[in-house]
C-alpha cells in the first residue's frame, strides 16, 4: 500500500504551492523520518563545527572516528532492524555481545587457539542461539520479548560462568588488526569500521532488493496478509532472529577489537542503543516499514552526542543518556503522527 | 462407593492442581525444599534481640522491592502494556529522596525525611504519569514509550546525584528498608500493605474487572463505556508510584542512592516474576497473588543458588532456564505439542492451568500493536 503511494506526494511537493494536503502527503512519505534524522545529523554536526572549530572538531578524523567509535553499535543495530522490521524484537544483542568478547577473550588467552578460528566459531555460537531464539518464537508462539529477554538472561550468565574477571587481550594478531587501519586520503578508518561498511552495504542489498528482504516487510506490515499469501513466514522469522545473533556475534567481534578485553560487563544495556538507533533512524516498531540507511543515521546521531559531550568538555556523560531519551521521545512522536496520518 | 470415592478425590485434585497458583507454589515449594538437605535449619525461624531470623525471613525481606515492582508491573502487564522504566524510576526516587535527605542539617527530623520521601514519590507518580500519557492519550506502544524514561531515566538520576553515590545517615529513613517493627522486618509490613490495598481495590472493587477488560480489548471496553484511557493511566501511575516505593526501600537498606546500578535489571525480574505467577503477557488477565509467589520464586532461586554452593554466576543462567521453561509450559502449541497425545483426551485439560490458552487468537506482537494503537 505504502510502496504504491511513495513517488506521487514527492512530484506534488516539486509542483504544489504550500497547503494542507502538501503537509499531509510529506507526513505520509514514508522517507520522512530518515530525511528528519539526516538533517537533524547535519545541524548537530553544524553545530558542532561552529562550537568547536577551534579545536579541530573540523577535521575529517573526527567524522571517521564516528564510524570507528561506533562500528559495533551500527552492526548491532542493523541486525536489529531486520528484527524490528518483522515486527518482532531482540532484547538479547547487548548480551550476545558481551558474550562473544569473553568467548574470544578467553579462547585467545586462556586456550591459545588463534584468533582466525575463534572468529568463524565466535559468530556461529551468535547465530545458533538466535536461531534458538527464532526456533521457540516461531514454534511456540511465545511472544519475542520474553524468550529474548531469557536469551539476555543467558548469555549474561555464560559471560560470568566463563570468568567473573575481565580478561586482556594480548594476543600478538589481535593487536595487529585493532591497529590496522586503511587510509582514505583526508583521514583513516579501522578494520571494524570498514566491516560495519560492508555489513551495512548487505544489510541494504538484502533488505531492499532481495526475496527475503522483501519477506520481512511483508511479515512486519501484517503477518496475517503475508501468511495468506503464502510466504514462507515461520522459515524467514527464524531467519530473522539468526541474522540477529550473527550480526550481535559480529559486533561482539569488532567490540573485542576495539577494546581488546573480554569482560563480563562489556555492552549491558546495548539492545537498547541498538533499539534506539534503529527507532531514531525511523523504522517502525509495529514493523514494515522503514530503511535500514535510517538505522545508519541513527547510530552517527547517537554517536555525535557522545563526541559533542566530549568536546564540550564540562558536560558529563550521563547527559547522553538523557539526550538520548529526549531523541527517542520526539522521534516515536514523529512516527505517531505518521501512522495517525495513514489511518485517516 | 469405592469409584465415587475415587472419582471424588480425584475431581478435588484436579481442581487443585487447575488451580492458577498451583504451579507457581509447587515450583516455590520445591526450591524451598532444595535447600533442606545444604542447610537442615533452612526453615527454622530464631528470636535475636528481638528480632526474627532465618532464611525465611530474609527470604522475603530481600525480595521486598522486587514483589512491590512485580505487584504494579501486574497492574500494567493486565491491560496489555508493559513498563520498562520501572528500574529507573526506582534509582530515581531513590536518588532524589536521599539527596534532600542529604542536604538536611538534622537527617535524623522526622519531617525532613517524610518531605524527602514525598520528593521521591511525586518523581515517580510525574514518571507514571508521563509513561501513562505516552500510551493511553498518544497511542504509542508500551514497551517503547516507557523506554524513553528507561533510557533517561538512569541519567536523571545521575544528574540529581551529581553522578555520585549519595550516603545518607538518618536512622527514620533507615526503618523503612533495613529496620525492624514488631520483631520482624519493617519492609515486610510495607509490602504487606501494599499488595493487601492492591488486591482489595481490584477484587472488591470493579477496578480489577475493568483493568482486564482493557487489557481484553481497549476498544470494546471504551464502547461499552470505560474509560480505557483513564484506566491506562491509571495503571502506569500505580506502577511507578510501586517502583517508588521500592526505590525509597532500596535506598534506605543501603543508606545511599546509586543513580547507576540502584533497580538495574528489576524490570526484567518483575517481568519474569509476573509470567511466573500466570499473569499472561497479552493482557486481560492478572493474578497478584501469583506475582507475589513468582517474586518469591525468584528471590528464593537466587537464595537457593547460594546456600547449595553453586558459583553465584550461574544465577542468570538457572533464571533463564526458569523462564524458558515457565514460558514453554504456558505456551498452548508447546503443551500440544509435548504432552498432545496425555492431554488432548480430557477436554479443557490444556486450558484449566494456564491463562495464556485464551488468548490463543491473538498470537503475535503485530496483532497486538493495532489493539494498543486504539485508545
Amino acid at each position: 500500500m505504502t510502496a504504491t503511494t511513495k513517488t506521487p506526494p514527492s512530484q506534488d511537493s516539486r509542483t504544489a504551492p504550500m497547503s494542507a494536503s502538501k503537509v499531509s502527503a510529506v507526513l505520509a512519505d514514508r522517507r520522512l523520518p530518515v530525511l528528519v534524522t539526516a538533517t537533524l545529523f547535519l545541524a548537530m554536526y553544524i553545530t558542532g563545527l561552529g562550537r568547536y572549530q577551534n579545536y579541530g572538531f573540523g577535521e575529517p578524523q573526527v567524522f571517521l572516528n564516528l564510524f570507528i567509535d561506533n562500528g559495533y553499535l551500527l552492526v548491532a543495530a542493523v541486525g536489529a532492524t531486520f528484527v524490528i522490521l518483522s515486527g518482532g524484537i531482540d532484547l538479547s544483542v547487548g548480551s550476545v555481545i558481551g558474550f562473544t568478547t569473553m568467548f574470544t577473550a578467553w579462547l585467545v588467552e586462556r586456550q591459545g587457539v588463534p584468533i582466525l578460528l575463534v572468529i568463524p566459531m565466535a559468530l556461529a555460537v551468535g547465530a545458533f542461539g538466535g536461531f534458538l531464539m527464532g526456533y521457540v518464537i516461531q514454534n511456540f508462539e511465545i511472544q519475542p520479548f520474553i524468550v529474548t529477554l531469557a536469551g539476555l538472561f543467558l548469555f549474561r550468565g555464560l559471560c560470568l560462568v566463563i570468568s567473573k574477571e575481565s580478561i586482556a587481550i594480548g594476543d600478538a594478531t589481535v593487536s595487529s588488526m585493532a591497529q590496522a587501519q586503511a587510509q582514505l586520503g583526508v583521514g583513516f578508518l579501522s578494520v571494524g569500521a570498514i566491516i560495519a561498511l560492508v555489513v551495512l552495504a548487505a544489510a541494504f542489498y538484502i533488505l531492499h532488493y532481495s526475496r527475503f528482504g522483501r519477506r520481512v516487510y511483508a511479515i512486519g506490515g501484517n503477518e496475517q496478509s503475508a501468511l495468506l499469501m503464502g510466504l514462507p513466514q515461520g522459515g524467514t522469522k527464524i531467519a530473522v532472529y539468526t541474522v540477529s545473533g550473527f550480526c550481535s556475534a559480529l559486533a561482539g567481534l569488532l567490540f573485542t577489537l576495539y577494546i581488546q578485553s573480554g569482560d563480563p560487563l562489556h555492552a549491558t544495556g546495548m539492545e537498547l542503543d541498538a533499539i534506539a538507533a534503529v527507532v531514531i533512524g525511523g523504522t517502525l516498531l509495529t514493523g514494515g516499514s522503514g530503511y535500514v540507511l535510517g538505522t545508519l543515521f541513527g547510530v552517527l546521531v547517537l554517536g555525535l552526542i557522545k563526541s559533542l559531550i566530549q568536546f564540550e568538555g564540562t558536560l558529563s556523560s550521563w547527559w547522553t543518556k538523557i539526550a538520548t531519551g529526549v531523541l527517542l521521545c520526539a522521534f516515536i512522536l514523529i512516527q505517531r503522527a505518521m501512522t495517525a496520518r495513514k489511518k485517516t | 462407593m469405592a469409584t465415587t470415592a475415587t472419582t471424588g478425590t480425584a475431581s478435588r485434585w484436579r481442581a487443585l492442581t487447575h488451580h492458577h497458583l498451583f504451579w507457581p507454589v509447587a515450583v516455590l515449594v520445591a526450591l524451598l525444599l532444595v535447600n533442606v538437605p545444604f542447610t537442615p535449619d533452612f526453615f527454622s525461624i530464631r528470636m535475636t534481640d528481638g528480632h526474627l531470623y532465618g532464611s525465611l525471613v530474609s527470604i522475603v525481606l530481600f525480595g521486598s522491592p522486587l514483589i512491590l515492582v512485580a505487584v504494579g508491573m501486574t497492574l500494567v502487564i493486565a491491560t496489555g502494556g508493559i513498563d520498562l522504566s520501572v528500574g529507573a524510576v526506582v534509582a530515581i526516587t531513590g536518588a532524589l529522596t536521599c539527596s534532600y535527605i542529604s542536604d538536611q542539617a538534622d537527617q535524623n527530623a522526622l519531617a525532613g525525611v517524610f518531605l524527602a520521601m514525598g520528593i521521591g514519590l511525586v518523581a515517580a507518580v510525574v514518571c507514571g504519569l508521563w509513561n501513562g500519557f505516552l500510551v493511553a492519550r498518544m497511542g504509542i506502544q508500551p514497551i517503547i514509550a516507557t523506554l524513553i524514561i528507561m533510557v533517561a531515566g538512569r541519567g536523571v538520576a545521575q544528574l540529581i546525584t551529581d553522578g555520585q553515590i549519595i550516603t545518607i545517615n538518618s536512622e527514620p529513613y533507615k526503618l523503612i528498608g533495613g529496620g525492624y517493627w514488631l520483631t520482624l522486618p519493617f519492609s515486610i509490613f510495607v509490602v504487606a500493605a501494599v499488595v493487601a490495598i492492591t488486591v482489595a481495590l481490584t477484587r472488591r472493587t470493579a477496578l480489577g474487572l475493568l483493568v482486564e477488560s482493557v487489557g481484553g480489548n481497549a476498544e470494546a471496553s471504551r464502547l461499552v463505556g470505560i474509560r480505557s484511557m483513564r484506566i491506562k493511566i491509571m495503571v502506569y501511575v500505580f506502577c511507578a508510584l510501586c517502583a517508588g516505593i521500592a526505590g525509597l526501600m532500596i535506598s534506605s537498606n543501603t543508606s545511599a542512592a546509586d543513580g547507576n546500578n540502584a533497580g538495574l535489571w528489576i524490570e526484567l525480574d518483575a517481568i519474569l516474576a509476573v509470567v511466573i505467577g500466570g499473569t499472561s503477557l497479552l493482557g486481560g488477565r492478572f493474578s497478584v497473588g501469583g506475582t507475589v509467589v513468582g517474586a518469591l520464586v525468584i528471590q528464593t532461586l537466587t537464595t537457593t543458588i547460594y546456600t547449595i554452593g553453586v558459583p553465584t554466576q550461574t544465577n542468570l543462567v538457572f533464571k533463564a532456564a526458569v523462564v524458558i521453561v515457565v514460558c514453554l509450559l504456558q505456551s498452548p502449541k508447546f503443551r500440544a505439542k509435548v504432552f498432545g497425545a496425555r492431554f488432548g483426551s480430557k477436554p479443557g485439560a490444556t486450558g484449566g492451568t494456564s491463562p495464556a490458552a485464551p488468548a490463543k487468537t491473538v498470537t503475535t506482537p503485530a496483532d497486538a500493536a493495532p489493539k494498543m494503537e486504539v485508545s
